[in-house]
C-alpha cells in the first residue's frame, strides 16, 4: 500500500497523461518473388517474415510536458506514435491515456481531386466538428495555411509542402489534450515553420502533453524539454532534451547517420 | 521516478491515475453516437469522392454511367435473342434494364464497401473516427452514381412503353431497402477483407454468380423445373431475387410481386444491416493494421 500512497503524493506535481507500458509491435511481412510464393504454395518454409519494429518501450508522459522522439529512419518512432494514438494496435503491451490522443501527421490523406476548400471541410468534419464549427474556423485555417488563392485549386496541384501545410492547419485548428506530431515541422518554409512552432507552443499550453517526432534536432530543441532517443525499437536514452540531443548527435556523427539533416538542423 | 520498471506496476500506476488503455473497442452505444455525430462527414465524404472522380475524368464517369446499358444490350442479345429466356416475360427490355441497373448498384456498392478500409488506409491511420463510416459512405457514393444512372434507365422504360404510375413511388422504399442491405453486406465484407486480402479477389466472382442465380435476365422458375421444389424456393427467396422482384413490382406495369415479398425484402435489409454492423464493430480496434 506504500506504493499507492506514494502515487497520491506525486499526483500533485506529476500528473501522468500517457503511460506506455512495455509496448511491442511486430509487422508481418510476406516475402515476395517467385520462390517465396512457390514455397508458400507448397507449404514449405516460412515466407512470412516478422519485423520487430518496437521492442518493449515503456515511459510515462506528464501533464504539460513536450517530449521529443529522435532516432534514425526505421528506428520505430513513427510506429510508436501510431500506437500511442491508438491507430495501430500493439502486438504486446498497453498504452494508457487520460484522453483520446490526436495524431497530427503529414501523411493524412485528403481527397486529392478536390479543392483546398472542400478538403478543409472534410478534414474538419472527420475530426468531429459540426458544420457550424467548420464555418467558424474556416477563415483562420485558410489564413494559417498561407495558401492564399491556391485554396480554390485541387490539392493534386499542390506542392507537397503546400499539402502538408494545409493538413497541419486543419489538424491544428482544434485543441487537443494529448497531441502527437509526426514530422509536421519538417515541411514548409521558414516562416511557416516559425508559425507552426508558435502554434505548437499554444497547443501545448492548452493541451496536457505534446509528443513530437522530428528529424530536425533544431525543432526538437526549440519545442521539447524532454527527449527520448530510440534505436532499433528500444529506448537508448530518456532525459532532458539538451543532454539527449547532444548524445544522439555525437552518436549519429560517429555512425554517419542523417548528415544532411544535421546540417539543416544546424542552420535552424 | 515515474519511468516504469515492471509492467504490472506501470499498469497499476496508470489505473491509479485514472488513465485508460487506448485502442480498445468502443462500447456499442458510444460507437453509434460517434457515427451519428459525424453524419455530415458521411455524406460530405461520399459527395467529395463523386466530385473528385468527376474532376479526374468526365469521360470516365460517362462510361461508368453508360456501362450498365451496354451490359443490358449484351444480355439482351444473348438471353433474349439467342437463348430466348425472354419468353413469357412482357416488355423484356424494361425487365432486363431494371434488373441490370439494380444489380449494378448492388455489386458496385458491396465491392466498393468491402475495399473501403484498404482504399482509405491513409485516413484510417491518421484520424480517429468510427471506421464503419467508410463502408457506409462508399455505399452512399454508389447510390449517388445510381441516382445519375436513372437519367438513362427511366427514359429506356418510357421508350419501351412503360407508363408512369403511382406504384413508381414504391421505387423509393425499394431502393432504401436495397441500400440498407448493401451497407450491411459491405460492413461484413469490409471486416473480412481487412483480415484477408483474398476476400476482395474472390468477391467479384461471388457477386457475379449471385447475379446469375437471382434472375436478372430470366425468371428463376424457368430453369428449376427439373429440380426439387426447395431449390426454387431458395433461389426465389435469396435477397438478390427478392430485391429484383420488389423493384420490378414498383416500376413495371406488367409485373407484380405479392406483399410477402416486400416483407422478405425488409427482413433481409434489417438482418443484413444488424449482423454486418455488429460484426464490423466487434473488430473496430484492429482496422489499420498492415
Amino acid at each position: 500500500m506504500a506504493k499507492a500512497k506514494a502515487s497520491v503524493v506525486t499526483k500533485v506535481d506529476l500528473n501522468p497523461t500517457v503511460v506506455v507500458d512495455d509496448v511491442h509491435v511486430t509487422y508481418r511481412v510476406r516475402g515476395s518473388g517467385r520462390s517465396a510464393s512457390l514455397r508458400r504454395l507448397l507449404g514449405k518454409g516460412k515466407s512470412i517474415k516478422e519485423v520487430h519494429a518496437v521492442r518493449g518501450i515503456s515511459f510515462t508522459a506528464n501533464h504539460g510536458e513536450a517530449i521529443g522522439l529522435v532516432g534514425r529512419n526505421g528506428s520505430g518512432k513513427s510506429t510508436l506514435l501510431r500506437v500511442i494514438a491508438g491507430l495501430l494496435p500493439p502486438t504486446r503491451g498497453t498504452v494508457f491515456t487520460d484522453a483520446q490522443p490526436s495524431l497530427l501527421g503529414v501523411n493524412a490523406a485528403l481527397v486529392g481531386g478536390l479543392t483546398g476548400t472542400r478538403n478543409i471541410e472534410l478534414g474538419c468534419l472527420a475530426l468531429g466538428m459540426s458544420k457550424k464549427e467548420v464555418a467558424k474556423r474556416f477563415d483562420s485555417i485558410v489564413q494559417f495555411s498561407g495558401l492564399g488563392e491556391f485554396i480554390d485549386m485541387p490539392m493534386n496541384a499542390y506542392s507537397s509542402g503546400m499539402g502538408a501545410r494545409l493538413r497541419f492547419a486543419i489538424a491544428a485548428s482544434i485543441s487537443h489534450d494529448i497531441l502527437l506530431i509526426d514530422e509536421a515541422l519538417a515541411t514548409g518554409d521558414a516562416e511557416f515553420r516559425a508559425r507552426s512552432e508558435e502554434r505548437i507552443q499554444q497547443l501545448r499550453e492548452q493541451a496536457g502533453t505534446v509528443i513530437l517526432v522530428s528529424h530536425s534536432l533544431g525543432s526538437i530543441l526549440q519545442t521539447c524539454d524532454r527527449t527520448i532517443w530510440i534505436d532499433k525499437g528500444q529506448i537508448q536514452m530518456d532525459g532532458p532534451t539538451k543532454e539527449v540531443v547532444t548524445k544522439y548527435d555525437e552518436w549519429a556523427k560517429a555512425h554517419g547517420v542523417g548528415k544532411a539533416r544535421r546540417d539543416r538542423a544546424a542552420l535552424d | 521516478m515515474t519511468r516504469s520498471g515492471s509492467s504490472s506496476t506501470a499498469a497499476e500506476y496508470a489505473v491509479a491515475h485514472g488513465l485508460k488503455p487506448t485502442g480498445l473497442r468502443p462500447s456499442f452505444w458510444h460507437y453509434l453516437k460517434g457515427i451519428w455525430q459525424r453524419r455530415s462527414f458521411i455524406s460530405a465524404f461520399a459527395w467529395a469522392k463523386v466530385e473528385s472522380a468527376n474532376a479526374e475524368s468526365r469521360l470516365g464517369q460517362f462510361w461508368q454511367l453508360i456501362n450498365p446499358l451496354f451490359s443490358a444490350a449484351i444480355y439482351y442479345f444473348i438471353f433474349g435473342v439467342l437463348l430466348q429466356t425472354s419468353r413469357g416475360i412482357e416488355n423484356f427490355v424494361a425487365y432486363l434494364v431494371v434488373g441490370v441497373f439494380l444489380f449494378t448498384l448492388i455489386q458496385r456498392s458491396i465491392s466498393a464497401g468491402a475495399s473501403s478500409i484498404r482504399t482509405n488506409i491513409g485516413l484510417v491511420r491518421a484520424l480517429h473516427f468510427p471506421r464503419a463510416i467508410l463502408p457506409i459512405s462508399a455505399v452512399l457514393e454508389q447510390l449517388i452514381a445510381f441516382g445519375a444512372s436513372l437519367f438513362i434507365m427511366i427514359p429506356v422504360l418510357l421508350l419501351t412503353g412503360e407508363p408512369i404510375t403511382w406504384s413508381w413511388l414504391l421505387f423509393f422504399p425499394a431502393v432504401l431497402i436495397v441500400v440498407t442491405f448493401c451497407m450491411g453486406a459491405s460492413l461484413l465484407f469490409a471486416r473480412l477483407a481487412a483480415n484477408t486480402k483474398d476476400v476482395s479477389q474472390i468477391l467479384p466472382f461471388g457477386l457475379r454468380a449471385w447475379m446469375y442465380a437471382s434472375g436478372v435476365f430470366y425468371s428463376v422458375d424457368r430453369f428449376t423445373a427439373g429440380f426439387p421444389e426447395w431449390v426454387t424456393t431458395v433461389l426465389n427467396l435469396n435477397p438478390g431475387a427478392i430485391f429484383l422482384q420488389i423493384t420490378r413490382d414498383a416500376l413495371l406495369e406488367s409485373y407484380s410481386a405479392p406483399a410477402i415479398v416486400w416483407v422478405w425484402a425488409a427482413g433481409w435489409a434489417v438482418g443484413s444491416f444488424v449482423i454486418g454492423f455488429l460484426v464490423f464493430w466487434s473488430d473496430e480496434a484492429a482496422y489499420g493494421q498492415s
